[in-house]
């Protein structure tokens, strides 16, 4: 009767971890789910929405220009960011306030990109801390899962920041 | 006729679900536990485990994904932990204070290396292994231990004001 047991915890054991190991590569390659916080991506994303984020374009390096992209932070990797991606490696960004005089513009570096909020004024973003890395995308949000009114895919970028290039 | 295709129809359905059973488990220690890279060219294989809570020390080998080139690994030495002062080698200033969040790294041939001499800081959330083990060639086979090559390590304030 104990080896029964014994058995029985065996191939109880054997199928949690065979499913938690389907369950890694679910979250690792297909998609997350992310809960959202704060204001710097209003109206697209407001506090406390439930997106979901998929893996897919990043591992393939599908981003463009336009996305909104959960990433790492640059400056606490346990923490996570979520903008949109307004310049992809060789794209001109304007970084002088509209009512500058004089327009400065910049060139996003090879292998990085530029994010910005939605929310431009409550939004701490490229503009502040520079390009990032591409490597530190985890996902590109796809849908917007919560609250149900909601639901669906994402608006484009309210703010007109995005320059197309002919390449578009 | 129709044992055959029973037979063979069981031979996929078994093979199928081996591969359902195989393939995430594999992955998932790849991801989770272990995995191997062939460094190029240093003629060693390190034994790679990934980073828990990005935890590194100076000293450590660590694989990373390159900032100029996100489909890249790079395996460099950490030389400075955020808040270290680091007197660069051929970086576009002298000195550099290592921002938060962020390493130096190098590595240990500096001729032409692709480090933090040529790209500057990196954020930490790029560092996805430490080498722990040389598992090839055998006649190199031992255990990583962190250690700072001379000469290249944080430049601390006491030693500053002796200078000056």
């Amino acid at each position: 009767m104990f080896r029964r047991a014994m058995w029985k915890t065996l191939g109880f054991v054997g199928y949690t971890v065979q499913y938690g190991c389907i369950a890694h590569c679910a979250f690792e390659y297909i998609g997350e789910f992310v809960v959202c916080s704060g204001p710097s991506m209003e109206p697209t994303i407001v506090n406390h929405d439930i997106v979901f984020s998929e893996r897919m374009s990043r591992h393939l390096c599908r981003i463009q220009k336009g996305d909104v992209v959960v990433a790492k932070s640059p400056f606490d990797p346990n923490m996570n960011i979520c903008k949109r991606v307004i310049g992809l490696e060789g794209d001109k960004i304007c970084t002088s306030m509209t009512s500058d005089l004089f327009k400065t513009h910049t060139y996003v570096p090879k292998g990085h990109i530029w994010l910005e909020g939605d929310n431009l004024r409550n939004s701490t973003d490229s503009r502040n801390y520079g390009p990032i890395p591409y490597a530190l995308i985890r996902g590109r949000v796809c849908l917007k899962l919560w609250p149900p009114n909601n639901f669906g895919s994402l608006n484009e970028s309210p703010t007109g920041r995005i320059i197309k290039t002919e390449k578009d | 006729m129709a044992q055959q295709a029973t037979s063979r129809w069981r031979y996929i359905r078994a093979f199928a679900s081996g591969l359902f059973v195989a393939v995430p488990i594999t992955v998932t220690v790849l991801d989770r536990v272990a995995y191997v890279a062939r460094v190029e060219g240093a003629s060693m294989q390190p034994f790679l485990n990934p980073v828990r809570n990005y935890e590194v020390q100076r000293g450590d080998i660590v694989s990373m994904l390159s900032p100029k080139n996100p489909q890249q690994k790079i395996i460099k030495r950490v030389i400075g932990l955020e808040g270290d002062f680091i007197r660069t080698l051929h970086y576009k200033n002298r000195y550099v204070r290592v921002p938060g969040g962020h390493l130096w790294v190098e590595g240990d041939h500096h001729g032409h290396s692709l480090d933090s001499n040529s790209f500057g800081p990196v954020s930490v959330g790029l560092i996805h292994g430490r080498a722990s083990h040389i598992i090839w060639p055998p006649n190199r086979w031992q255990q990583i231990k962190p250690s700072l090559p001379p000469n290249r390590g944080p430049v601390d304030c006491e030693e500053e004001e002796e200078d000056g």
